[in-house]
């Protein structure tokens, strides 16, 4: 193997410093995009799972199918439908916000699920100790619920918010200027396989922080067990 | 003796199932009412009826001049003078002991941080737990853990505590103590309505006992007179080993 040809189409340093103002832009679409994706899509899921208490039967039959639906369909489908086809209704959303939209949604529904599974894991018995007390239902939950539910769904939430999140590089298929993009132009623009490195790199820069948060977030709810 | 909590007329039904069948039943000031019979009878869930765990179908239930069934009876705030120690302690993982006892006084008593750790330490303290403050269930054997639970109740002021087989999940060697903090419970005055198996402790410690079947409480009196009542179905239970 020629390594000198390996370091000039794969680390390019003249490369790189020519296309890294572009792909910092890219970079920066998509922390921010992932970032209201995360705080959207999150928001919404606990909100979901909180409806669900509260529902009644045939209000939960139509939650569940609504979120099957977007947990089934691959979200390129979805980016491509609301970019291509509300045009045609007269409704025009730019890339940024379908991407947006759709991750939300899809994160949301996968969100509800797994907050869902936490309240339901909790035993009976802590809503009755608490109830048994005079804390209302609402309190039970704030204070005696939820936090317990939160560190059930800590790893799974982790999981599906970085597999979620990733999508935002599907904003390529519909020219959206984030970082795959970005590198995607630089890559034939240049004729050389520099940018899609630096990409690599910094998807791994955005996303590593987001593991050590939720590794620390399940080391601080220990509650006293040595795992 | 004034009644503390005055049961009357108490029925409970599960779809088709009734549960519960005309139950009457008074609790004096500073009495320990031992609620015993064979399993499915209706021990437990006449007592969850009492803090309206459950919710009775029909009767009524007294206490300091409510009716606690009544559809305008603020149960919450009923409950802070109804404790309730359960079978599986039900301490909250997630806080320590110290943590556990003063959520309530927090949130629904609204005392500050402060008064509400100076109450717990207190409650704690009375309970032999003066070491465990910061320890979190995890780290606390089940006898303490229900000792917890107790102080937990004890703390809100109540004046009855329900006590659902307080002693059923835990070791024998962990029993012991958990019957000690009932007896000064007693001591100190304190109205309780049992649930429980321990029938050496009911033959020694309980002013009253009710045995209940099939949903009814079929005989009732102090230990002394079941024990002495002839053929009396309370009789064998009560006269039992443990």
């Amino acid at each position: 193997m020629d390594l000198s040809r390996l370091i000039e189409v794969y680390f390019n340093a003249g490369v790189a410093w020519t296309y890294l103002p572009d792909l910092l832009h890219g970079a920066w679409v998509t922390v921010s995009l992932s970032v209201l994706v995360i705080a959207a899509g999150l928001v919404l899921g606990l909100a979901m799972a909180l409806l669900r208490l509260v529902l009644p039967r045939w209000g939960v039959e139509v939650m569940r199918l609504w979120v099957d639906c977007l947990r089934a369909v691959p979200p390129l489908a979805v980016i491509l439908l609301l970019y291509f086809g509300l045009p045609s209704v007269g409704l025009s959303i730019s890339a940024f916000w379908v991407i947006w939209i759709t991750l939300t949604l899809i994160l949301s529904a996968f969100a509800e699920e797994i907050f869902w599974a936490g309240l339901e894991a909790i035993p009976a018995g802590q809503w009755e100790a608490a109830r048994s007390t005079g804390m209302t239902q609402r309190q039970t939950l704030a204070d005696v619920v939820l936090p317990q539910a939160f560190k059930i769904c800590v790893p799974q939430l982790t999981n599906r918010t970085i597999g979620i999140t990733k999508n935002t590089a599907l904003g390529t298929a519909i020219g959206m200027p984030e970082l795959l993009n970005e590198a995607q132009t630089a890559l034939s623009f240049s004729g050389n396989a520099t940018p899609l490195i630096m990409a690599a790199i910094g998807y791994l820069i955005i996303f590593l922080p987001l593991m050590a948060l939720a590794g620390y977030l399940e080391r601080s709810m220990s509650w006293g067990k040595t795992a | 003796m004034r009644p503390i909590l005055d049961i009357q007329a108490l029925y409970k039904s599960f779809g088709d199932a009734e549960v519960l069948k005309n139950i009457n039943l008074k609790v004096g000031e500073g009495e320990m009412v031992f609620l015993i019979g064979p399993s499915g009878s209706g021990k437990s869930t006449l007592l969850r009826c009492c803090n309206r765990l459950e919710e009775p179908t029909s009767g009524a239930i007294w206490m300091d001049n409510t009716n606690l069934l009544a559809g305008d009876t603020d149960i919450n705030r009923m409950r802070q003078r109804i404790g309730m120690v359960f079978q599986g302690f039900n301490l909250y993982p997630h806080m320590t002991a110290e943590q556990n006892v003063m959520l309530a006084l927090r949130r629904v008593q609204g005392k500050s941080e402060a008064e509400a750790r100076e109450i717990a330490r207190r409650e704690l303290d009375r309970m032999g737990l003066a070491e465990r403050f910061g320890h979190y269930p995890s780290q606390l054997s089940g006898g303490q853990q229900q000792r917890v639970a107790i102080a937990r109740s004890l703390a809100l002021g109540p004046r009855v505590m329900l006590m659902d087989e307080p002693t059923s999940a835990l070791d024998p060697e962990l029993v012991g103590g958990v019957l000690e903090a009932m007896r000064e419970m007693k001591a100190a005055g304190m109205t309780m309505l049992v649930v429980s198996h321990e029938m050496r402790f009911a033959r020694e410690a309980a002013d009253r006992v009710a045995f209940m079947q099939a949903g009814e409480i079929v005989e009732y009196g102090t230990p002394a007179e079941l024990l002495a009542r002839e053929g009396g179905r309370a009789r064998a239970f009560l006269g039992g080993e443990h």
